[in-house]
């Protein structure tokens, strides 16, 4: 997935949202000495090569009164591991879902799922449906609950690098 | 970014509607408001002016395009570390010390510090693991990952 100096551009023009104008993208566009065309068509392609993937509004889900999370992890076998992890992303109450290379002896775990809910009582019962729709592959479980952020910084893309 | 739940009568059945509709996706066309605003029974100009306010009320995180950073050349990993309590807080300095470390979370676990590693380049991450190992005298356990998936995640406004 390569993009280029001018792909770079609308990345840095457009990573912190776009304009609240009737025409966003020509406007991005008059920013960058673009055609709107141009601008919508770099989108596209973009979108189409995963480098974008979705264009949308994200709520603030503490907002929301969505405030309690847990990092659930999981054991599965190898062999079904893709197939449910898949199920699982696909879930609406979890919002990152990975593979992740097990660190044995201490690590048991290769499937993780962020799972969000209004309170711990909810996440705790989230976590049972994916306990549940993972089933058999599933040897061992455990969730995470955070208890302090030490540090969250925004990850942004440096310029020209 | 805000981090208190909204009193409940904060949003109107209008405002749940625009963030439940365009969570899911916004047009790429040249007047994407007023195309959106069609399914939603709002005229583009209003459809904007509540955009603006949620923003501006801190109900909106972000709107625009989602970019896969790692498509875009960065090298990410999560990292876990087992810190002994009575160490913690200085282990806490020597890591977040790095800027490559992007966030950090104390969690309820042996393994009790969880942060994120984010360089410029792949070979970073190693670099940044090892002088952490160094500095702190423990071990980091590395957790790229090995495959991503599609998220379904929504928020019922």
């Amino acid at each position: 997935m390569t993009i280029d100096a001018t792909d770079r551009h609308l990345i840095n023009a457009t990573q912190g949202g776009l304009p609240l104008t009737p025409e966003p993208y020509g406007e991005v566009a008059g920013w960058l000495g673009l055609t709107e065309a141009e601008v919508i068509e770099r989108l596209q392609a973009m979108q189409a090569r995963g480098v974008i993937r979705r264009i949308a509004l994200a709520p603030n889900h503490y907002a929301l009164g969505v405030t309690a999370n847990g990092m659930s992890v999981w054991d599965v076998d190898d062999a079904k591991a893709e197939a449910l992890g898949t199920r699982v992303g696909a879930l609406d109450f979890v919002s990152h879902a990975y593979l992740r290379p097990r660190a044995l002896p201490d690590w048991p775990y290769n499937l993780f799922a962020m799972i969000h809910g209004h309170d711990r009582k909810e996440v705790a019962a989230k976590r049972t449906e994916i306990a549940a729709l993972l089933g058999d592959a599933c040897r061992a479980g455990d969730i995470l609950y955070s208890t302090r952020i030490l540090k969250k910084t925004g990850l942004r893309l440096r310029e020209g690098s | 970014m805000r981090r208190a739940a909204l009193p409940p009568d904060a949003l109107d059945a209008t405002d749940r509607a625009i963030l439940n509709a365009l969570q899911d996706g916004f047009p790429l066309a040249p007047h994407p408001f007023a195309e959106a605003g069609k399914a939603l029974g709002l005229g583009e100009e209003e459809l904007i002016a509540r955009v603006r306010n949620l923003r501006e009320e801190g109900v909106i995180t972000r709107f625009g395009p989602f970019f896969d950073a790692e498509a875009m050349g960065g090298a990410f990993c999560l990292c876990a570390m087992a810190v002994p309590a009575d160490r913690f807080d200085a282990v806490v300095t020597l890591v977040n010390a790095h800027p490559e470390v992007a966030h950090n979370y104390e969690r309820a676990h042996r393994l009790n510090m969880w942060f994120v590693l984010a360089t410029d380049r792949p070979e970073g991450i190693e670099k940044v693991a090892r002088a952490i190992e160094a500095e702190t005298g423990l071990s980091v356990l590395r957790f790229p990952k090995l495959k991503e998936f599609f998220i379904g995640f929504r928020v019922k406004a």
